[in-house]
């Protein structure tokens, strides 16, 4: 046919536009990792202070995606099967963490964990602080997490017929029962890439924790001192190993979470 | 035996009303109506998934009405077969099994046995993804067998089967009912699968029981005008009674007898109605000139529509026929609807 062999202006158009998406998000990224030599690479990673902020960073978002998985599980199923009234304001309320400004986020948190509030006043009796603790990174992260999780929690919950779920009662399985031998054996790759989502944006924060927690340092809040007080070259070597840890960390959860050959 | 007293079930925008029904123990009962009728909501309160607003369910004589679904003893059985994927056929088999209390070598010997009948030993150790529809839908059977429920539950289980393949697991469900002799209530919109497995049936439309009766009975003598259509009248209009007589818009109909009052539509099938060229002389019964619409290929003969007056009749006449009697489009002919087989309804 001759209308396939006219050079069709769109087809370049759209690979047009995927190149210079690639390379916008890509240049900047791999400059950044050539820049610093080998040797400023391996020096940053024996500060102990680098260590400890990217332990801390990886650790306190790890224990976010924890807790979003052990809080929100139910929940994500709840709204996957339940219709109920008021269903769709509970689902924004959800999102709502995605769409305020990080700084908001951490404010937010603050005026409720003050001494000012009564929350904060029994907090503080029990001797929990929030404020330039870990325990406050980690509500902050979980805060800015958690939507991430619920979201594909339910999408993997959705995935999974209810009538598997009607057979497995008729055949004698109470709700729990079900519940572990059908719906989270067919439904936990959605889990697992939801914790890594949410454990993903959890490192990434940097606006709320600095408000909530200057200290101790996130690998982010590391990095940003860095650069104001000493540049770009300074800064530098820190983020590479915060982004080739994560890197790493998400490869291994990803190869996990493949479906096997039996599955495909 | 499944009693259904006064069931009421609802859902949003719809619901199924006052229901009473009961299925003997061991029969076989077909559940009939058109999709969107309520035929799986009230499977699905039977066995626990649909929410009861009102009425009873019994089950051998246990009011199971407000029972957790694992407590029902029930055996259901979906279109979509509903296997779990992620278990071998033997594990989804097995399924159940752990939930009831049973000899280990009584339920082995049964579920083999179960697998047996059906021919499912040499898929025990497959997955599920390769099996075939006809094999499935075996498998789902066994499954729900394994756990002797006391009631088996049938949810279009044909419907989704290519032909070969229905008429074997047709031929496995009707094995398997009359071999272990249990109570089967089976939702269809086949009338063909109701003549062929059930042996009494129930019509339901819109959420309302409209005939309940043997098979046979239902299919000769629909009691409403949504029954005599879903049976495959095609026939059905509305009249007002005079007497011995029937009046469809400008025709008047002799009728055996004079109808009871309540009564407001006559029905007919194609079957009986009888198509000439020449005209017959106007002594008997319901002879009426017409005019021939069309003709439709309905695989064991043509349906001729010929329109009297303003009524138009769908009459059925052997293949043959067609060509012998030179049965065209325009053509005039004399139709003749024996009184006898006029239904009043």
């Amino acid at each position: 046919m001759d209308m396939g062999k006219r050079p069709d202006l769109f087809r370049w158009l759209t690979v047009f536009s995927g190149s210079v998406i690639l390379a916008f998000i890509l240049l900047p990224l791999l400059e950044m990792m050539a820049q610093p030599s080998f040797e400023g690479l391996w020096q940053t990673l024996n500060q102990g202070n680098v260590r400890r902020a990217i332990w801390l960073s990886l650790y306190a978002s790890g224990l976010a995606a924890l807790i979003s998985f052990v809080v929100g599980t139910p929940f994500a199923y709840l709204i996957a099967r339940k219709n109920f009234l008021g269903k769709r304001f509970v689902e924004s309320v959800v999102d709502l963490p995605i769409m305020i400004p990080h700084p908001v986020v951490g404010i937010a948190i603050l005026s409720l964990a003050g001494r000012g509030h009564w929350l904060g006043q029994v907090m503080q009796d029990l001797g929990i602080r929030i404020m330039g603790s870990v325990t406050g990174i980690v509500v902050v992260l979980t805060f800015v997490g958690i939507p991430f999780y619920i979201n594909s929690a339910k999408t993997g919950f959705e995935s999974v017929p209810d009538r598997l779920e009607k057979v497995s009662r008729s055949l004698g399985a109470s709700m729990s029962g079900t519940f572990l031998r059908i719906t989270l054996p067919l439904a936990w790759r959605s889990l697992l890439a939801g914790m890594i989502m949410c454990m993903a944006r959890a490192i990434s924060e940097f606006g709320a924790v600095v408000i909530v927690a200057y200290h101790p340092m996130t690998a982010p809040v590391l990095i940003y001192e860095r650069f104001t007080a000493y540049g770009l070259d300074y800064s530098q070597p820190v983020a590479v190993w915060l982004i080739v840890v994560s890197l790493l960390l998400f490869l291994l959860l990803r190869i996990i979470s493949l479906p096997g050959r039996a599955k495909a | 035996m499944i009693e259904l007293k006064g069931l009421r079930i609802e859902v949003p925008g719809f619901s199924v009303q006052d229901v009473d029904l009961t299925v003997e123990k061991g029969e076989f009962f077909t559940l009939l109506g058109p999709t969107g009728a309520g035929k799986t909501l009230i499977l699905e309160a039977i066995s626990g998934l649909a929410p009861v607003s009102k009425g009873r369910i019994i089950l051998e004589g246990r009011d199971v009405t407000r029972l957790s679904p694992e407590d029902r003893g029930i055996g259901i059985v979906y279109q979509d077969y509903a296997l779990f994927p992620h278990l071998s056929v033997m594990e989804n088999i097995t399924y159940g099994l752990r939930y009831h209390r049973q000899d280990p070598d009584r339920s082995r010997k049964r579920v083999q046995d179960l697998m047996a009948q059906t021919g499912v030993e040499p898929l025990a150790h497959r997955s599920i993804q390769n099996l075939s529809g006809g094999e499935k839908q075996r498998v789902a059977l066994v499954r729900s067998l394994a756990v002797n429920p006391s009631v088996l539950l049938l949810d279009e289980p044909l419907s989704a089967l290519d032909p070969n393949f229905r008429e074997e697991v047709r031929e496995v469900v009707k094995g398997l009912h009359e071999e272990l002799e249990i109570t089967c209530l089976m939702v269809t919109h086949d009338f063909a699968e109701a003549l062929f497995l059930g042996e009494r049936t129930a019509i339901l439309n819109e959420g309302r029981l409209e005939q309940v009766g043997p098979v046979e009975e239902v299919f000769a003598r629909p009691a409403t005008p949504f029954a005599a259509r879903f049976v495959g009248v095609k026939n059905v209009f509305p009249a007002v009674f005079e007497g011995g007589r029937a009046v469809v818009h400008d025709l008047r109909l002799d009728l055996e007898t004079a109808p009871e009052p309540g009564k407001g539509h006559v029905a007919i099938r194609g079957e009986d109605i009888g198509l000439r060229r020449e005209e017959i002389s106007y002594d008997r019964a319901n002879i009426f000139p017409g005019r021939i619409m069309g003709a439709a290929d309905r695989g064991n003969g043509y349906e001729i529509s010929v329109k009297t007056g303003k009524v138009i009749f769908k009459a059925m006449v052997e293949r043959g026929k067609l060509f012998d009697m030179g049965l065209q489009k325009r053509k005039k002919v004399w139709i003749h609807l024996p009184p006898p087989a006029i239904r009043v309804l």
